[in-house]
């Protein structure tokens, strides 16, 4: 491997500029002439809005303009749309209600955007924002998704009656009753997850340039994707065609999912930067982030799974409300359906499953995609379930999946996906020995002798990464395709800058994309380039979420270096007069394997450019570019184990320790791998203690708009993490690298409730498991 | 923010003179709670006089067993006195919990009696400890000062220079932190003098802002134990309910916490 190749533990390029503040973020961007924004939102959860009168606004000092809905109309702005088309069980299109990036008639939700002004300075903007008058007629409100399918409740779109947007269904429903009926024991449970705010360290923000001398816009925006960004902004939203739109997402202060979505604010200031011939900034503000970024979760599920008299699982049915909020974000639909239900397997063998999916308009902040993004829902169902089951048969909760565990590969299950490779047996062992399973007896007696209440739990999950191959999530409904792509251009004194479709908002890229062309050329990876983020420079590519970095964007970039390679290795052998096919590239030399002939890495580059003395017939340079579209999906799994401390007196939870064995295939960096292991563990973990949105259910309104009252995770709240990883290489793509970004998130919240389940005696509990559930469960009866 | 002016006060009756000249003039001393207010948009003072710089209001002095802290001092300050530590160390230990390092070093005691939120810890202290609060113009006792969610006895324009109190026999505070803001949820402040006078004060979980419960003071009176508190209930019926925690969990709280401080006293 090299000590900077593949599977060292190379710190981080980037945490330079990161740590010592040098980092270039949108809010970071000035442009001469920049103005800043501030926009005007709904203070109610429902309203229509009867009139809107910025007279007085127009007239503060240092404002610019202000602009509302009608004039973005007027301009033939597009509606915000979701770009997975789901159908229902009967057939029917999702209902997609009009979203448009400024309301014009109706808000739908408190933060719902009507209006932008611009000023001089934000303090202005924000003094005449006070002074724009809209007047609002209240409508009644629902916040909560399963009483917004109810008979009258208040109706959100025309488009969708009883607020229903589809109501879909995977799997074979007869077979599963079947199964049901025959079961030898059935497990019912009704499984809650919790709505969560992404709460990305830096907030959303966006800079909207509009130059009239070519009639071309830039677009500095906290994009997780800047080219899905350009795509949907230019084809659906009619801002101006792609060549006309140049969008650049700098260095973006992490996503969690939430910066994927195209949002009303990177609209509204390109189309207002043009309507007042002014650069127009927005920032948001950390109120604003929790009211506007998409939210994530949010499900109610009812569950059966069957087993027959030996314990196997037989059948397992599933019956999901989500809520997606006010509107459909861009990738709302997916979650609850293809991310999530296609999941509901696990590590198991399950020969029927049947899964009915409703999502459903209410008046909350749109919710979409968030770390794990369907696979923590299905993860947290299903890993809660066989606890209870394992419970309920008397078979201790290993035994119970050792049981029913999946061992031969590639596996079908019964809900689309075909795993390739996995050993869930060395991932369960590799935790159970890491926590001294055994010995847990023994340190419950101790902590009952101090009056406590100890508790353990696992969770054994599986999730699928780069979402593909792109013909068939086409198949299933996707508006895009989900390849990835990659240019290598050697310069000509040999430093290489590697060009990727991929972008990091936190995952270690420019450290380990260079890691790869080291490991192949044998340089140093400070002689390596990682170019990302800007339309301009990368021709296109489809972004970062879903943990596709590695499996899809790393792979890409392998097939390009196939190509320098090979060029490469043609100049040498044309250089040294030798067989292309006896070039071995070593520590930076190309070499004629078995002689002492070598020609440096920068010299054969510089051949290249010179051009004095090529094969006959090479172009001149060294630059080669790829697209790689997977054959699968990747398929990480695990076992994670926690063990908790229940205080009876007060109801606190002390996680005592917390083990995560993970299989994520070949590793290029154990280090970066830990980080994402850990902030992801830190993630789930606040789901489940600490983290939940609470909207006032009679008026909409948003109680967790701040850190006082939105419970974030803290390093005092969390243990020292036990990770480990046994691996089995991905056989589908070059690298066999499965990912590791968001498996921290789906693996841990199970673990830790069936660990507070078993601590307490009461398996009736729901997240966030908050001092006072936890209390009101260990003194209530099962 | 809206625009305001800023001032800085050289002394106590500077402070006075330049908040009654200034029209909605506020007093800001660690601005940890006035500041924020301020960016949102949610007070507006056309002008701050700013009290951290003036040398009476600062500092921490002990004569025999009374103690006086002046109201600029900072939970700091107040955390990493040794004197203060070797007389009532539960005080020490309150302000080493207020927030974090930084609202330690800027946020102050007079700031946060002023301001009387129902969650913070300092109240309790006072109320418990039956301090005495010193202002520009007279001395409130603890039990007149804190009238209410935010409110206190201040008068419009009135100062707070100084807190005093004795130092008692045992102290304990325990405080229940919110998982959010981690202000108390519920903190219990228990007190017993030499003569054996008990006095409990509870933050954080009443619906009218800080209180003492007589039934823990007359459980405690009686045998100054936590086992004491076995018998005793808590009424939830005047005790807040919000998203974090029901006035039911609250009542169980300031049981538990009230044990667990008198535990805690016991130990000093
Ligand atoms: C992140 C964070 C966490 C916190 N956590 C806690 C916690 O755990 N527990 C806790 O108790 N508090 C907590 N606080 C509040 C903190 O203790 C503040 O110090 C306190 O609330 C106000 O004190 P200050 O000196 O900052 O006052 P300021 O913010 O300057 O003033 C507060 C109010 O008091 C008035 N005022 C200030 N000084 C005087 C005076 N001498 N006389 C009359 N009126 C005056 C001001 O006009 C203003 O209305 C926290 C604050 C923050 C920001």
């Amino acid at each position: 491997m090299g000590v900077e190749g593949i599977g060292a533990r190379v710190a981080r390029k980037e945490d330079k500029r990161f740590l010592t503040g040098k980092g270039r973020y949108t809010d970071d961007m000035s442009v001469p002439g920049m103005k800043y924004a501030i926009f005007v939102r709904s203070p109610y959860a429902h309203a229509k809005i009867r009139s809107i009168d910025a007279a007085a606004a127009k007239a503060m000092p240092g404002v610019i303009g202000v602009l509302d809905g009608k004039q973005l109309l007027a301009d033939g702005i597009g509606n915000l749309i979701c770009g997975w088309m789901i159908h229902s069980k009967d057939g029917s299109p999702m209902k997609m209600g009009a979203w448009r990036p400024l309301a014009h008639e109706t808000v739908r939700y408190v933060g719902d955007a009507v209006a932008i002004v611009v000023a001089d300075s934000v303090a202005e903007a924000k003094d005449a924002a006070e002074a724009v008058v809209v007047d609002y007629e209240e409508l009644p409100v629902v916040t909560d998704a399963t009483k917004a399918l109810e008979q009258g409740q208040p109706q959100l779109h025309p488009e969708a009656p009883n607020n229903l947007i589809f109501d879909w269904q995977i799997g074979d429903p007869a077979a599963t009753d079947k199964a049901i009926a025959a079961a030898a024991h059935v497990t019912e449970i009704t499984i809650h997850n919790n709505r969560l705010s992404p709460n990305p360290m830096e907030p959303r923000a966006t800079l909207g340039i509009y130059d009239g001398g070519d009639d071309h816009y830039t677009c500095y925006t906290t994009s997780q994707n800047p080219h899905v960004a350009r795509l949907v902004m230019s084809a659906f939203y009619n801002v101006a065609p792609e060549n006309k739109l140049r969008v650049i997402a700098p260095d973006v202060g992490g996503g969690f999912g939430s910066k994927i979505y195209i949002y009303p604010e990177e609209i509204v200031c390109l189309w207002a930067s043009k309507r007042t011939g002014v650069p127009v900034k927005w920032t948001s503000d950390r109120t604003e982030a929790f009211l506007t970024d998409a939210h994530g979760r949010d499900h109610l599920s009812k569950v059966k799974m069957a087993f027959d008299a030996n314990n196997r699982i037989i059948g397992l049915k599933v019956d999901t409300v989500a809520n997606l909020g006010a509107y459909m974000s861009l990738f709302s639909s997916a979650v609850p359906t293809y991310l999530y239900a296609t999941l509901l397997s696990g590590q198991y063998d399950i020969p029927a499953i049947h899964a009915n999916v409703r999502t459903v308009y209410t008046n909350t902040a749109p919710v979409d995609a968030y770390r794990g993004a369907g696979r923590p829902e299905a993860t947290y169902l299903l890993e809660r379930t066989m606890e209870t089951a394992a419970r309920e048969l008397g078979v201790s909760p290993a035994e119970l999946r050792r049981i029913n565990f999946i061992r031969t590969f590639p596996h079908q299950t019964p809900v689309i996906m075909n795993y390739d490779a996995g050993d869930y047996d060395a991932s369960l062992d590799a935790a159970m020995k890491a926590a001294d399973w055994n010995g847990f007896a023994a340190r419950k007696a101790e902590a009952a002798g101090r009056g406590m209440k100890r508790g353990i739990g696992m969770s054994c999950y599986i999730e699928a990464c780069g979402i593909a191959p792109s013909a068939a999530v086409g198949s299933l409904g996707a508006g895009v395709g989900l390849w990835e792509s990659a240019e290598v251009r050697v310069n000509a004194v040999g430093t290489i800058e590697v060009l990727t479709g991929s972008h990091s908002h936190g995952q270690g890229h420019e450290t380990t994309f260079a890691q790869l062309v080291a490991d192949r050329f044998g340089v140093p990876i400070d002689s390596v380039n990682i170019v990302h983020g800007d339309t301009d420079k990368v021709q296109m590519g489809m972004g970062t979420y879903g943990s596709r970095s590695g499996a899809v964007g790393m792979s890409a970039v392998v097939k390009a270096l196939d190509k320098v390679e090979a060029k490469a290795k043609k100049i040498a052998a044309h250089l040294m007069e030798a067989d292309e096919s006896d070039i071995v590239i070593e520590n930076g030399e190309l070499k004629v394997a078995g002689t002492d002939k070598t020609v440096p890495w920068f010299q054969m580059a510089l051949a290249a450019y010179t051009a004095h003395n090529l094969p006959p017939g090479m172009e001149p340079g060294l630059k080669e570019g790829a697209f790689y579209d997977p054959a699968n999906f990747t398929f990480p799994a695990g076992c994670y184990i926690c063990e908790v401390e229940v205080d009876p007196e007060t109801g606190v939870t002390k996680i005592i320790q917390f083990v995560a064995a993970d299989d994520f295939g070949n590793i290029i960096n154990p280090m970066i791998v830990e980080g994402q292991v850990h902030g992801g563990l830190a993630q789930g973990i606040g789901q489940a203690l600490l983290e939940n949105v609470h909207y006032d259910p009679e008026n909409g309104q948003l109680l967790t708009a701040s850190y006082m009252d939105y419970a974030m995770p803290r390093a005092d709240d969390l243990p020292s993490f036990k990770v480990s990883t046994s691996n089995t290489p991905c056989p589908n793509n070059p690298l066999g690298i499965k990912g590791c970004g968001e498996a921290g998130a789906i693996g841990s919240p199970p673990a830790l409730i069936n660990a507070i389940t078993d601590a307490i005696g009461n398996n009736r509990l729901t997240m966030p498991a908050t001092p006072q559930k936890v209390w009101a469960a260990a003194h209530a009866a099962n | 923010m809206y625009e305001t002016h800023y001032h800085r006060a050289s002394s106590i009756q500077d402070a006075v003179k330049l908040r009654q000249a200034a029209g909605e003039g506020k007093y800001l001393s660690g601005g940890m709670t006035l500041i924020p207010t301020m960016k949102q948009r949610l007070a507006a003072p056309s002008d701050l006089v700013d009290v951290r710089q003036v040398p009476e209001m600062k500092g921490i002095s002990v004569s025999g067993r009374t103690v006086r802290i002046g109201a600029a001092t900072t939970h700091f300050d107040v955390a990493s006195s040794s004197e203060l530590a070797a007389l009532c160390p539960a005080i020490s230990g309150l302000a080493s919990h207020i927030g974090d390092p930084h609202v330690r070093h800027m946020g102050t005691i007079g700031g946060s009696i002023a301001n009387n939120d129902p969650a913070a810890d300092y109240p309790s202290a006072m109320l418990a400890l039956d301090a005495t609060i010193i202002t520009d113009r007279r001395e409130i006792a603890a039990g007149d000062f804190f009238t209410g969610l935010f409110e206190t006895a201040l008068e419009d324009g009135e100062l707070v220079t100084a807190v005093t109190f004795e130092a008692p026999a045992k102290a304990g505070y325990q405080k229940f932190a919110n998982p959010a803001s981690r202000y108390a949820m519920t903190g219990v402040f228990v007190v017993r003098r030499d003569n054996g006078d008990v006095r409990v004060a509870v933050t954080g979980a009443g619906s009218n802002g800080v209180f003492r419960h007589e039934g823990i003071e007359a459980a405690l009176s009686a045998q100054w134990s936590p086992d004491a508190l076995a018998n005793v209930t808590v009424d939830p019926s005047d005790l807040l309910s919000d998203i974090h925690a029901d006035a039911t969990y609250r009542a169980n709280l300031v049981k538990v916490m009230a044990k667990r401080a008198v535990a805690a006293a016991r130990a000093d």
